[in-house]
């Protein structure tokens, strides 16, 4: 029982991390707070729909939709962002173009598919084998998503650390004119962290709508708040820190399900969050210091 | 005359929607005029709106008694909240306070006494559009006379560098659990206002959403200026039903007007006519 719970956590937990990493990708680079993250999560899910729709195998369907949500990051960049680098214009002011992107991206969906909920026509969803092993049992798309997701986050891990473009991003990251006085072209490599960061979103969005075989213009909405808790927990900026962030709060949800307080979870995930912040503003990852925006 | 009458029975509701969304912009001003970007009104609005709605539904209290209590409540919570973020700032205090606001949600949404996910009905629908205005015009004049107090310069002070503050000796602390206090007392005014000129209400109407609303209107109209949020509230209120007949068109009209002006006028309408460069810090 507690072993089968554990499980389903690790589960949603892989998604939730998945989509935290963008998150906190834009926060580390550009210290500010995307909340268009989740719209381009929504949109990427609706797009793999497309794909799968049009007879692309699911597979190709996936990779299709994430890219089209990295596409939107950098767009989402010159739209909302880039005008306002260019002014100064500190992190309140993009916070509230990224919500007039967050806007104009959910009236686009609403436009081209209605407000009807949209289920991936392959059956190959529906009767998915169940694999019984020792005290627990999942699917093989369960399976398949946690190894998707947990690829995609080893692959950005490696990105991060052994590429030139991994290395510019750290290097913007940590003093975005000390990294320009060094040659790194500034605006590319931020839409190159654009496209990673809305990319794994829009790859967490494909995901769980295959996870519940749902495709709906609302279904970011959770998880856009849950992504803030994460990457609080791990640490803002921290990549390392929103993936454990992920794990635990998915680990959370689940047992407070398993306790039969289900209605109550997203006020535990949210107290969690609160107390950590609270006791130790840092994170568990984030620096030491107390980190003013 | 009998245009004015016939117009304003077309729109009263817009008007007392108009008239609460500018105590609420105003409410969070009061917090963004302290650099704290601290984003709880939607909670405080909440809590004071199932405040109303249980004394005037269930204890059947007169409207007057009902809102005094329910800001008096409002004010408590936003005073004792700043106790546990004292050490927060900026992307911290906001994202500590969201998750605040998502508590109070999950709350009503699972209490019996608030009416669970369907809320709270039936109620009276008594405050009307004078009563709305005379609030806001209530609230405007105390911010006003406020401003022209040292508590003002202290709240200026705090917003524009904390350790200077401290150094001419601003207790600090002090400043933002009063600026917490004040914005909580206001938007619970607009929330008891909200309960009594609904037919009901429930805990989505406190939710995120919401909250993303109230902020949009105050850095539309100008982070630190309460006219602005004023002015932010009312436009981005009316924008809506004055592109209505766009029909299909209308949402994503309304997001590309909110990104135009803000990419265009960083500052806020506020800033429109004020001279001088614009300065944007929270």
């Amino acid at each position: 029982m507690v072993a089968q719970q554990l499980l389903n956590g690790l589960f949603l937990g892989a998604v939730y991390a998945l989509f935290a990493v963008g998150y906190t990708l834009v926060f580390g680079v550009l210290d500010i707070l995307n909340l268009a993250h989740a719209a381009i999560f929504t949109a990427s899910a609706f797009a793999a729909f497309s794909l799968a729709a049009a007879g692309v195998p699911l597979p190709l369907a996936f990779l299709g939709a994430a890219a089209v949500g990295g596409v939107l990051g950098v767009l989402l960049d010159r739209a909302a962002f880039a005008p306002l680098r260019r002014r100064n214009a500190g992190t309140l002011v993009p916070l509230i173009s990224s919500i007039g992107v967050a806007i104009i991206i959910g009236a686009v969906l609403r436009g081209i598919y209605g407000v009807d909920e949209r289920h991936f026509v392959t059956g190959a969803l529906d009767t998915a084998q169940a694999i019984h092993l020792g005290p627990v049992t999942f699917t093989t798309v369960e399976l398949t998503i946690f190894v998707a997701a947990v690829a995609l986050m080893v692959g950005l891990s490696w990105v991060l650390r052994a590429t030139t473009l991994g290395r510019r991003i750290r290097a913007v990251a940590q003093d975005r004119i000390a990294a320009a006085l060094l040659g790194v072209d500034l605006e590319r490599t931020i839409a190159a962290t654009f496209f990673i960061a809305s990319s794994l979103g829009g790859a967490a969005g494909v995901l769980t709508g295959l996870e519940y075989n749902s495709v709906t213009l609302d279904m970011g909405s959770p998880i856009e708040l849950k992504g803030l808790a994460i990457i609080i927990l791990g640490g803002m900026g921290s990549v390392t820190g929103a993936v454990i962030g992920g794990f635990i709060i998915g680990a959370v949800e689940t047992l407070a399900i398993a306790l039969g307080l289900s209605e109550w979870r997203d006020a535990i995930t949210f107290g969690v969050m609160f107390v950590i912040l609270v006791a130790r503003p840092s994170g568990l990852f984030g620096k030491r210091a107390l980190r003013q925006a | 005359m009998n245009a004015l009458a016939e117009f304003y029975a077309r729109h009263s509701q817009l008007i007392d929607q108009i008239g609460i969304n500018a105590i609420l912009a105003l409410s969070l001003s009061v917090s963004l005029q302290a650099g704290q970007l601290a984003l709880a009104q939607a909670a405080f609005m909440g809590i004071a709106a199932y405040v109303t709605a249980i004394l005037t539904l269930t204890y059947h209290w007169p409207i007057v008694a009902t809102i005094l209590v329910a800001v008096i409540v409002a004010t408590l919570v936003g005073a004792a909240l700043a106790y546990p973020v004292r050490r927060l700032r900026g992307v911290f205090l906001a994202i500590a306070t969201i998750g605040f606001g998502e508590i109070v949600r999950v709350i009503a949404n699972n209490l019996g006494i608030t009416g669970g996910a369907e809320g709270m009905s039936g109620l009276p629908q008594d405050a009307n559009t004078a009563t709305i205005y005379a609030a806001l015009a209530i609230v405007a004049l105390l911010l006003f006379s406020l401003s022209r107090t040292k508590f003002a310069l202290a709240v200026a002070l705090v917003r524009e560098d904390e350790h200077a503050a401290a150094g001419v000796g601003v207790d600090v602390g002090t400043v933002r659990t009063l600026s917490l206090a004040l914005g909580g007392a206001i938007a619970g005014l607009a929330g008891a206002l909200y309960a009594h000129s609904s037919a009901f209400i429930t805990p989505t109407d406190f939710g995120f959403e919401r909250m993303e609303q109230i902020l949009v209107w105050c850095v539309i109209g100008g982070v630190t200026s309460p006219l602005g949020a004023v002015l932010g509230a009312m436009f981005l209120s009316v924008l809506p039903e004055l592109i209505r007949f766009l029909a299909d068109y209308r949402e994503i009209t309304n997001g590309i007007i909110l990104l135009l002006v803000i990419v265009f006028a960083p500052g806020g309408l506020a800033s429109l006519w004020r001279r001088g460069p614009v300065r944007v810090r929270v």
